[in-house]
């Protein structure tokens, strides 16, 4: 790894607008993270000095652990601002919470909000480099880069790919975000689920919908699946989480139409039962929990590019 | 007040089918006389108006000036002064107040403001229901003897059937329009922009189009049962022009508006998540805003109002879906208009139709011709002038306007209320 990387954006706020040479340069920084994780000491000095503020206004853990884990690791100097601790209840707006913020002056602000959008109104008001950590149903680029560095690990490259998306795509950022990278990345994206959970023009992004799973296995490389997000109030779509399960959950059976060695994959938080049958979340083929290792090496590799973080063999 | 002559402009008043060139008098508060070669009365003011239209006073039929209690972000003073600028003589004050004008008191404060500060002429429009509620009738009687000149619960639809039932039955016994803000909000659950390809791309939340379009159909099975009429606000989609088209063939009494804003932009706006594109109805699709360009050509659509919605930073300083929906629309909706006029989508004279002569005969309003002995509401017009918008220029208290930025083409240079000069371009009138 030599210094020039090709990037030079100044905020990560999504996929939509990143150049596949850009999400190159994320995985491949990213794989380089990740033998740090093997290490005896799991630290390198390159962002020394520098401060990431976590500013997280929507309930997570693994997410805001996760960019936690990545910040120490490069030996950045992070805070964490939660929902529960902000003032943002007391009835402060996202502009003055984050401008407050920006006082202090820190390098990297990662910002997860429940609404679309908040991201790109972040960085109208301030300085600091700004990461989505998840916008409303918009975007969550720092999940869809894990993602697409765990099918290239297994699958070597993502171009010829085809991936199924399955599930709640309406509410899903994840979503929104994997077609975007996926697509610039040259797969094949299939989504399925409930009518009801897929949002109007959803083809526009150059995907194919299907409304029922098991046509849109058929062939595939990758399976991802989604959780229903009852939170935003997804259980009015469809009858019961039962008839959910049953009718278009992943299982052994299902899974025997995609390819003999495609991988299944879950953002998490997994809801077992629902929409993933728990033999085949805990199956030879599930690769949930290495997502979740590629997240913090993908999370450097973020951090250390916004950052300007010196040269990352050292 | 001293006589007027406007010398040498074209004159267009749809109403009697004249468009030519001409003096036009304005004496003691009416229009006196329209005809060349008019002698100079003692005393009179000439204004040189040749190369300029000369029209009747514009009129919004669709305009929230926040007072009484939000005047922070806007006032009848201020309003009206931006309504002057923009050409109108006359605005409707939708009935969305703190309190809403649900009684004659409110009602009689709006007139008494506007009699002390107003610049142009103030029509307020009374509520359907006690606060907006869609539950029980507001004393629309009272309203209308205070000075309303309609009814609506406009920022809401009344989702109740046999409430806008009957409502259309009381508000025709007192020959009351009652104009709609058509939206099933169950449908629209708050979505804050357009359901479609670009909320399922920057992942707003989305209302379909069918929330405005099914209380339309809707209602118009109501004037059918009730005779009444109705009128709808800010029509945005196709489907509704489609319906509204129907209805006018079955012979009902139904109008309807469109905004500036629904004709101009399309959903691709709010793309950037700029709050100033936060409306209700939704900016739509390009399909939607054909269907309403040809609507408004074909006289589907009677009327552009502007839905005047001044809001604060306190209220668009802040994310997409938090933000209040609204943007202001007095200074910039005849520029906007007048893009319609050099693309050909309209001619000038069903451009003055419906900025002017439509207006006032749905809501049974004075005005809306240059006949001799109508109030002297007069708008003169540049039709060429160009000019950049920038909102700290504007007139209106508020700053929320999507248009910032933008090279308009033609604007009002003098705005005439019963013989008096409510707004002149600097330098236009010496």
């Amino acid at each position: 790894m030599t210094g020039a990387h090709a990037f030079t954006q100044k905020h990560l706020l999504g996929m939509e607008h990143l150049s596949a040479g850009e999400i190159t340069t994320i995985l491949d920084l990213g794989e380089h993270f990740l033998q740090i994780a093997d290490r005896p000491i799991k630290k390198v000095p390159t962002l020394r000095g520098k401060t990431v503020i976590n500013l997280f206004l929507e309930p997570s853990t693994r997410t805001r652990t996760s960019f936690e884990i990545a910040a120490k690791r490069l030996s950045a100097d992070g805070v964490n601002f939660s929902a529960s601790s902000s003032s943002t209840t007391k009835g402060e707006t996202l502009i003055d919470t984050a401008t407050n913020l920006d006082a202090m002056s820190p390098d990297i602000v990662v910002l997860r909000h429940a609404q679309a959008g908040a991201a790109h109104l972040l960085t109208k008001h301030i300085k600091a480099a700004v990461v989505n950590a998840g916008d409303g149903q918009h975007e969550h680029p720092t999940q869809a880069l894990l993602d697409a560095s765990t099918m290239r690990a297994h699958k070597g490259k993502i171009e010829g790919l085809t991936v199924v998306i399955c599930g709640d795509i309406d509410h899903s950022r994840v979503a929104r975000s994997n077609i975007f990278a996926l697509r610039k990345l040259g797969a094949r994206v299939r989504v399925a689920g409930p009518r009801s959970l897929l949002p109007l023009g959803i083809e526009s992004l150059g995907v194919e919908a299907f409304d029922r799973i098991e046509p849109a296995l058929e062939d595939a490389d990758v399976v991802m699946m989604l959780r229903i997000q009852l939170e935003r109030k997804a259980g009015s779509r469809f009858p019961n989480t039962r008839e959910y399960a049953r009718v278009f959950g992943l299982n052994a059976r299902r899974l025997a139409l995609a390819k003999p060695d495609a991988i299944v994959m879950h953002p998490g938080p997994m809801n077992r039962g629902v929409e993933i049958s728990p033999e085949v979340a805990d199956g030879p083929r599930s690769v949930v929990l290495e997502q979740v290792s590629r997240g913090v090496a993908i999370r450097m590799a973020v951090l250390y590019l916004l950052g300007g973080g010196s040269d990352a063999t050292e | 007040m001293a006589d007027i002559l406007l010398q040498g402009g074209r004159v267009i008043d749809p109403a009697r089918d004249f468009d030519a060139n001409a003096d036009v008098l304005l004496q003691g508060g009416k229009v006196a006389r329209v005809g060349s070669g008019i002698a100079v009365p003692a005393g009179a003011k000439v204004i040189d108006v040749k190369g300029l239209w000369v029209v009747p006073g514009l009129i919004d039929m669709h305009t929230h000036l926040r007072e009484p209690g939000q005047e922070y972000k806007e006032n009848i003073e201020t309003g009206t002064a931006a309504a002057a600028a923009g050409g109108f003589t006359a605005v409707c004050a939708m009935p969305n107040t703190r309190p809403p004008n649900d009684n004659r008191a409110v009602t009689e404060l709006i007139v008494r403001r506007a009699r002390e500060v107003g610049a142009v002429r103030v029509y307020p429009i009374g509520c359907i229901t006690q606060g907006q509620k869609g539950e029980t009738l507001s004393e629309m009687g009272e309203l209308q003897e205070a000075g309303c000149v309609a009814v609506s619960d406009d920022g809401r639809g009344v989702m109740n059937s046999e409430v806008m039932r009957r409502a259309l039955e009381y508000a025709r016994g007192l020959g009351l329009p009652v104009i709609q803000h058509a939206e099933d909000t169950a449908l629209s659950s708050g979505g804050p922009a357009h359901e479609g390809a670009v909320t399922t791309r920057i992942g707003l939340r989305g209302q379909p189009a069918a929330a405005e379009s099914a209380m339309v159909a809707r209602d118009i099975e109501l004037v059918a049962l009730t005779g009444a009429a109705y009128h709808v606000a800010h029509v945005s989609c196709a489907e509704t022009v489609r319906l509204v088209r129907d209805a006018k063939a079955r012979g009902l009494p139904v109008t309807c508006e469109v905004t500036p804003h629904h004709l101009m932009l399309t959903d691709e706006a709010c793309a950037g998540y700029d709050t100033s594109t936060r409306v209700n109805p939704p900016l739509r699709s390009d399909r939607d805003v054909a269907a309403v360009r040809e609507a408004l050509s074909d006289g589907t659509i009677d009327a552009v109002a502007t839905d005047h919605a001044p809001h604060s930073p306190v209220e668009k300083d802040v994310e997409f879906e938090q933000a209040a929906p609204g943007l202001i629309g007095l200074e910039t909706a005849l520029a906007l208009c007048l893009e319609l006029v050099e693309t050909k989508v309209l001619s000038p004279t069903v451009l003055i139709t419906r900025m002017s002569t439509a207006p006032a005969r749905i809501l049974h309003l004075s005005g809306g011709t240059l006949a001799p002995g109508s109030p002297a509401d007069v708008t003169v017009i540049d039709p060429k002038a160009a000019w950049i918008c920038e909102p700290n220029r504007l007139r209106s208290r508020s700053r929320n306007t999507p248009f910032g930025g933008r090279s308009m083409r033609g604007r009002a240079m003098l705005t005439i209320v019963e013989g008096n000069i409510a707004f002149a371009q600097e330098k236009f009138v010496g």
